[in-house]
């Protein structure tokens, strides 16, 4: 028995289906959850996928927070069901307030499309045991609103908590604060990221590297394991 | 019937980059003298029935869960009267 991951699809979502193959390509059995499901289908974890869910209209994920779908994801996640939010998934995440913060416009106001260094800087998140903590991958990143913010102190406990998940390198793209790409909550289950690991996972397309794989396999062998 | 609007405003410590954009552009269309812009959000809520205390105390509840993101966003809520000449 292999583990089984569902993928979300809301109304606008887009990387489903890349989401999906990925967590195929890692050894896992991806299943296909709807917006408007009432419960998870018995999966074993949750991911997010990136798009722009209900058109972004208010605010990024604000409308697919209160999707039906979300209620028991909420649930199940504060009782330590694996999670991850990509993009609008992690959009999605802030707005249910799973993590803290929330995403603003690039401090550029342009859409961005590009191959993004990132280091590693928590590898012991369920979504990460498969990196080293400091190791620097490659993922693309393509946005409108990904600039994270904070208040200082939100930051400041994410610093000093280990919660720090990801960091741009070299460049940060959007004006986030301290370079953050991506941040998991206090238990490790929930992590949420800019970035598009689905989306590097093959040697045949996009930048050649798989440096996104391990997201996948890190969480097949923490299920696998349990 | 009465309206009640909701106003929501980006806080003030957080950089509001589409309000400078806005500002920006103002000299070009010959506007001197402004010197911030900021951007918000303005809803009307069409509200069957009187606007009484409890009314507000849910469409504040409404403002403060899903129409404002507290984390960077301030909102104020108040009544309008919608004048009878304009029905």
């Amino acid at each position: 028995m292999t583990a089984r991951i569902g993928v979300v699809t809301f109304p606008g979502s887009l990387d489903d289906r890349d989401t999906q193959r990925a967590i195929r390509l890692a050894g896992a059995e991806p299943v296909a959850l709807w917006h408007k499901d009432k419960d998870l289908h018995q999966v074993d974890a949750v991911v997010l996928c990136g798009g722009f869910s209900y058109g972004d209209y208010l605010r990024a994920g604000a409308i697919a927070r209160f999707s039906p779908v979300m209620e028991p994801l909420l649930e199940q996640a504060k009782a330590g069901l694996p999670v991850l939010g990509i993009c609008n998934g992690f959009q999605i995440l802030t707005e249910a307030h799973l993590l803290p913060g929330t995403m603003l416009r690039n401090d550029h106001l342009h859409f961005i499309c590009r191959d993004q260094k990132l280091r590693v800087e928590n590898a012991e998140t369920a979504w990460t045991t498969d990196y080293s903590a400091g190791q620097e991958i490659h993922i693309p990143l393509k946005n409108n609103d990904g600039q994270y913010v904070a208040d200082a102190y939100t930051l400041d406990k994410l610093e000093a908590e280990g919660r720090v998940a990801f960091r741009y390198l070299d460049f940060n793209p959007n004006g986030s604060q301290r370079d953050i790409a991506g941040i998991t909550n206090e238990a490790g289950n929930v992590v949420g990221l800019m970035p598009h690991p689905e989306h590097a996972v093959e040697p045949l397309i996009g930048s050649g590297r798989t440096d996104g794989l391990p997201f996948f396999t890190s969480i097949l062998k923490k299920l696998v394991n349990a | 019937m009465a309206r009640v609007v909701v106003d929501v405003m980006l806080k003030p410590e957080i950089l509001d980059p589409q309000g400078q954009a806005v500002q920006r552009a103002l000299p070009r269309l010959g506007f001197d003298g402004i010197s911030d812009v900021r951007q918000g959000k303005r809803f009307e809520l069409e509200v069957d029935g009187p606007v009484d205390e409890a009314a507000l105390a849910r469409i504040h509840d409404l403002a403060e869960s899903f129409l404002a993101n507290t984390v960077i966003e301030d909102f104020t809520v108040k009544v309008e009267e919608v004048a009878e000449a304009a029905k």
